[in-house]
């Protein structure tokens, strides 16, 4: 639950909420991007980009070595298969 | 070259073992004892453990305090009794994280209360629940919040966008907890000794670092947020020790990758909108902590499910055998509770320590054999038994 597992934003589904598509490992799940985007950084503007997702919301942008290293982290510590399980069947 | 290859990377953790096998004997001289130094959140203390790291340091010259850093640990048991009564209302879909179906309430846990009949349905976000409340308008649905700074602006968000799309029938159990309190409850421990802390990582992503400033004015502890990395946890330690020899004593930042000076915005921002502090707030373990929790501002009322309704909100003691409280404030490790590998196993939690993989009693569970400590030799062949 507390930790975040990386994953990329590859569309935009609902600009009013803020909500994007996101590739985690192969599964694609709808995020909340409200904490990464501003006037400066806007949702349509976040497709490509690297973020770390907790519970359903991207909390942080992180580069793509940043997104590898917190992954393998995540599978050497048995964490990563259960979280994505939960994001599939969620 | 894989990018964990940097973190990874023996040579670089040997340096960073040799500098702290240089400077903290010294100091642990000076005491009279190891140093003392906690990681406040239960992500680091699977990290500590998975990789050995304990294994690495000089030994009586320094020593990992399991922090209380994982909500599930520190649920007290009354409040799991809430969840169970609030499931078993037939108008109520009870919806929570997987990790908190099994933690035990007096009258067993959520997983129990499932399997007798209760609506209680495991989701991955707070969204899930709102979606589940849109589909059905007929019930109502509860999400059970839960978690510290981390979780807290998802939960925020999710009562705004349910404002926002006019949901009616969902509403927080709300359970959120926070860390500076905490720590600050623990450095008010009279029988305490701890030295420095590591600090989280992901609260500090969304908090920033200035909230620990008491920690360094008030208490003259040190503290360095730190990642989750093997070598990230041997950098912050070091980075401690360095303070402690130097005579420093700064909030430092070893996480930068993704820790901001002030934390996320937009996520302080939602969790102000919609929580306030509690006066108290309950932990298992820990007793009554002040200004620990929040609860649903008044303008929210609509979304909040302990005004919404009635629930039997008592206080339950932790069972007496468990030894939890000892454990998170540093006085005793995990394998020195007088249940530990006994009456209370992963399999049969009786502590809520037990119960999550972030927690200290779980890992020293699972990862017994590779932790050789002066523990009991029974609960030793038990930890040895764990794949």
């Amino acid at each position: 639950m507390c930790l975040g597992i990386p994953g990329r934003i590859v569309a935009i589904s609902d600009v009013r909420n803020k909500l994007g598509l996101v590739d985690v490992c192969g599964v694609r799940r709808q995020v909340n991007l409200a904490c990464v985007v501003d006037e400066r950084h806007t949702v349509a503007s976040c497709v490509g980009e690297w973020v770390l997702v907790h519970v359903g919301f991207a909390m942080s942008r992180i580069d793509e070595r940043e997104a590898a290293l917190t992954l393998e982290l995540l599978c050497e510590l048995g964490e990563a298969q259960s979280e994505i399980k939960s994001m599939r069947t969620g | 070259m894989r990018y964990t290859d940097e973190f990874r990377d023996p040579i670089k953790a040997r340096a960073l073992v040799a500098q702290i096998a240089r400077h903290a004997p010294p100091l642990a001289q000076r005491l009279g004892r190891p140093l003392q130094i906690m990681e406040v959140c239960g992500g680091h203390t699977h990290t500590i453990f998975r990789y050995g790291l304990k294994a690495m340091l000089p030994e009586d010259a320094v020593e990992f305090v399991h922090g209380p850093g994982c909500p599930v640990c520190v649920l007290p048991m009354g409040r799991v009794d809430d969840c169970i009564a609030l499931a078993r209302d037939p108008a109520v879909i009870f919806t929570t994280f997987g990790d908190a179906m099994r933690v035990p309430g007096s009258q067993g846990s959520l997983m129990q209360a499932k399997a007798t009949g209760a609506d209680v349905r495991m989701v991955y976000s707070p969204l899930d629940a709102l979606r589940i409340a849109h589909d059905h308008p007929e019930r109502e649905v509860v999400f059970f919040a839960l978690g510290f700074e981390t979780t807290m602006p998802s939960t925020a968000l999710t009562v705004l966008q349910a404002r926002r799309d006019g949901i009616r029938n969902f509403s927080l159990f709300c359970n959120h907890i926070t860390i500076p309190a905490t720590l600050r409850a623990i450095l008010d421990t009279p029988d305490l000794c701890l030295d420095g802390f590591l600090g989280p990582g992901h609260v500090s992503m969304v908090i920033g670092n200035r909230p620990y400033e008491f920690i360094v004015e008030r208490y003259h502890r040190p503290i360095v947020v730190s990642g989750f990395e093997p070598l990230d946890l041997l950098q912050s330690l070091w980075m401690v020790i360095r303070q402690l020899a130097e005579g420093r004593c700064e909030v430092e930042n070893q996480y930068t990758r993704v820790v901001p000076e002030e934390g996320n915005a937009a996520a302080l921002a939602a969790v102000h909108e919609v929580f306030e502090l509690r006066e108290f707030f309950e932990w298992r373990g820990l007793g009554s902590i002040e200004q620990s929790g929040v609860r649903v501002r008044e303008e929210f009322a609509s979304f909040d499910a302990e005004r919404k309704f009635r629930m039997p909100n008592l206080k339950v003691a932790d069972p007496q055998a468990c030894q939890c409280g000892d454990v998170l404030k540093g006085l005793i490790k995990p394998h020195q509770c007088r249940v530990f590998g006994t009456a209370c196993t992963p399999e049969m939690p009786l502590g809520a320590l037990m119960v999550s993989s972030e927690g200290a009693c779980a890992a020293y569970h699972r990862y017994g054999r590779l932790n050789p400590g002066p523990p009991r030799p029974e609960t030793v062949a038990m930890a040895g038994a764990q794949p």
